[in-house]
């Protein structure tokens, strides 16, 4: 086994035998439920599929993000098991991708026990499944880029609050990048070109792409990047501590 | 062998470690002696790699810690200071965790394991979590954890700080079986580890490299050293004869039992012609003992800086 998927596989039990898995994924699914059928209108419009409910996500991974992974490094920092960890035969790099693919996979597991809204629109009329099967990709692409930035800023810190709000924060600012309110904001202050440069930054742009089924190649690099960009800067961290 | 060559690490304005240059080769058991707050965790940790040194080198196994920090670490056995573990997890998890990171082969590892559990005697706590064990038992796993992949070196920061007699004594007896080929390195400021377990020392304060010797010639450097002390009441005539010994520095009473020790003058031995002189003056002495040298007294002069180096 390698040290990737033995870190993995340790970071996903320790989510399984303390209550955290359990309390996020009842969480999870309760606000994805209410937040489809109640802000998502999802009877009222009529239509049989599941863009209400894609649409919510941007906002509960907001909340739900910054908790997975607000412990994944300061946690380890503060108990002292982080000199335990680096000191094994294992790259930063390593560690840094095992952390971050137990944390998506496991989000990957809450979409997917989100499956019974995907029976409800199949049960009540004919969807384009292709769309959701997108739908299900750019949400996970994004709850990817989520966790790659709270692993980042988990680094930084010994506290858990402090990483998530800090999480909170940089993530917020993506999603709210391409809104007109925010673009309206920089017009007065930076050039046309570095308008349109923030603007592509915006999270909830790429994602609805994505999500209307529109699988551009432009949107899928825009969430690897960020999530790629992200780890790098997470383990520049971390090496950046064994200097200070 | 695990070699330092001025190994020097700085905390903005405080130097924690100041070109520090060790070596310990396979064999020994090298002390790394010091106060609190003398620098030997930052050492330990610029060794295994945890901490990048400001300047100067470190090697593991001839592998430098900066340039090949995985073959280094793969030679190495590290207990941390606190031994930190996974609280969640249970023992056997988290054994089984660290073999995996290390790589360990399934079949090779099993007998590892088995091995290892037997060593510490952790059979019957298998199956708890780290978080509810006792101060004890959890250095015992961190115990386990170090030498589970069979390390030639082994590097361990204050290995018997906070368990009782019976516990230390068993880690002892442990270190000292496995130090036959390995390269071991322990940090304490503790003085019977010392003598108990240690064939070379070295002892910091303030970072800085103040002694490196056996624990014999450090005792050597003790005013006690080939002084000999005796109980005797009503010896008042003897202590003034003994004083006028040639070979004889002084005479010390201690104030509270009445014990008198008698201080050679530089390579003198002294223990016959205090004996002689003794029996002359037809004194009843129960015991008399020639003392090794104190190495607390000496420990206190080194690292306090009170001169005891001119006297080695």
């Amino acid at each position: 086994m390698t040290p990737v998927m033995a870190i993995a596989r340790r970071e996903l039990r320790s989510y399984f035998v303390t209550p955290m898995a359990y309390v996020f994924l009842v969480i999870f699914l309760v606000l994805a439920g209410i937040l489809t059928f109640y802000a998502g209108d999802f009877y009222e419009r009529g239509v049989a599929d599941l863009q209400p409910f894609f649409a919510m996500h941007p906002w509960l991974y907001l909340i739900l993000a910054p908790a997975v992974s607000m412990r994944m490094w300061a946690e380890e920092a503060k108990g002292g098991t982080l000199e335990l960890l680096l000191t094994l035969p294992v790259n930063l790099h390593e560690a840094m991708l095992g952390k971050f693919l137990a944390a998506w996979l496991f989000l990957g597991l809450a979409l997917v026990l989100t499956f019974p809204l995907w029976l409800t629109v199949n049960y009540l009329g004919s969807p384009d499944n292709g769309v959701i099967l997108a739908g299900y990709l750019g949400s996970w692409l994004m709850a990817g880029a989520f966790l790659a930035i709270g692993a980042c800023l988990s680094a930084l810190t010994q506290s858990q609050v402090v990483a998530f709000i800090l999480t909170m924060m940089v993530c917020v600012l993506l999603i709210l990048a391409g809104q007109p309110q925010v673009l309206d904001f920089f017009h007065g202050a930076l050039p046309r070109k570095l308008v349109s440069g923030v603007a592509q930054l915006s999270m909830l742009r790429h994602f609805e792409a994505i999500a209307r089924g529109v699988l551009d190649v432009r949107d899928l690099v825009y969430f690897l990047l960020t999530i790629l960009a992200w780890l790098l800067a997470g383990i520049l961290v971390l090496d950046l501590k064994r200097v200070r | 062998m695990i070699e330092t060559d001025r190994l020097t690490r700085c905390y903005g304005h405080l130097t924690a470690v100041d070109a520090l240059s060790i070596r310990a080769e396979p064999g020994q058991v090298l002390g790394l002696l010091g106060p609190n707050g003398a620098g030997k965790t930052t050492a330990m940790r610029m060794i295994a790699g945890f901490l990048a040194p400001t300047s100067g080198t470190a090697r593991v196994c001839g592998h430098d810690v900066a340039r090949e920090p995985v073959a280094a670490r793969r030679a190495l056995g590290y207990l941390p200071e606190g031994a930190p573990g996974y609280g969640e997890m249970t023992v056997r998890e988290f054994l089984l965790f660290i073999m995996r990171m290390r790589g360990l082969a399934v079949d090779l590892g099993r007998r590892r394991f088995e091995d290892v559990v037997a060593r510490l005697e952790l059979e019957d706590v298998l199956e708890s979590p780290i978080d509810t064990l006792s101060k004890g038992l959890r250095r015992r796993v961190g115990l386990a954890q170090a030498i589970v992949h069979d390390p030639p070196v082994l590097m361990l920061d204050e290995p018997t700080d906070g368990l009782d007699p019976n516990q230390k004594h068993a880690v002892r007896q442990l270190i000292d079986a496995m130090a036959r080929e390995r390269t071991i390195l322990i940090s304490t400021h503790l003085l019977e580890e010392v003598h108990a377990l240690c064939n070379r020392v070295v002892i910091i304060a303030r970072g800085r490299l103040l002694a490196d010797a056996t624990p014999a010639e450090l005792e050597q450097r003790s005013r006690y050293h080939g002084a000999v002390s005796f109980s005797a009441p009503g010896s008042g005539i003897a202590q003034e004869m003994l004083g006028r010994l040639p070979q004889v520095a002084g005479i010390e009473v201690d104030p509270l039992d009445g014990r008198i020790t008698v201080f050679p003058k530089p390579g003198a031995r002294i223990l016959e012609p205090v004996e002689n002189l003794l029996r002359q003056q037809g004194l009843e002495v129960s015991e008399i003992q020639l003392e090794r040298g104190r190495l607390d007294e000496v420990f206190r002069q080194i690292t306090t800086g009170n001169g005891a180096e001119g006297r080695a």
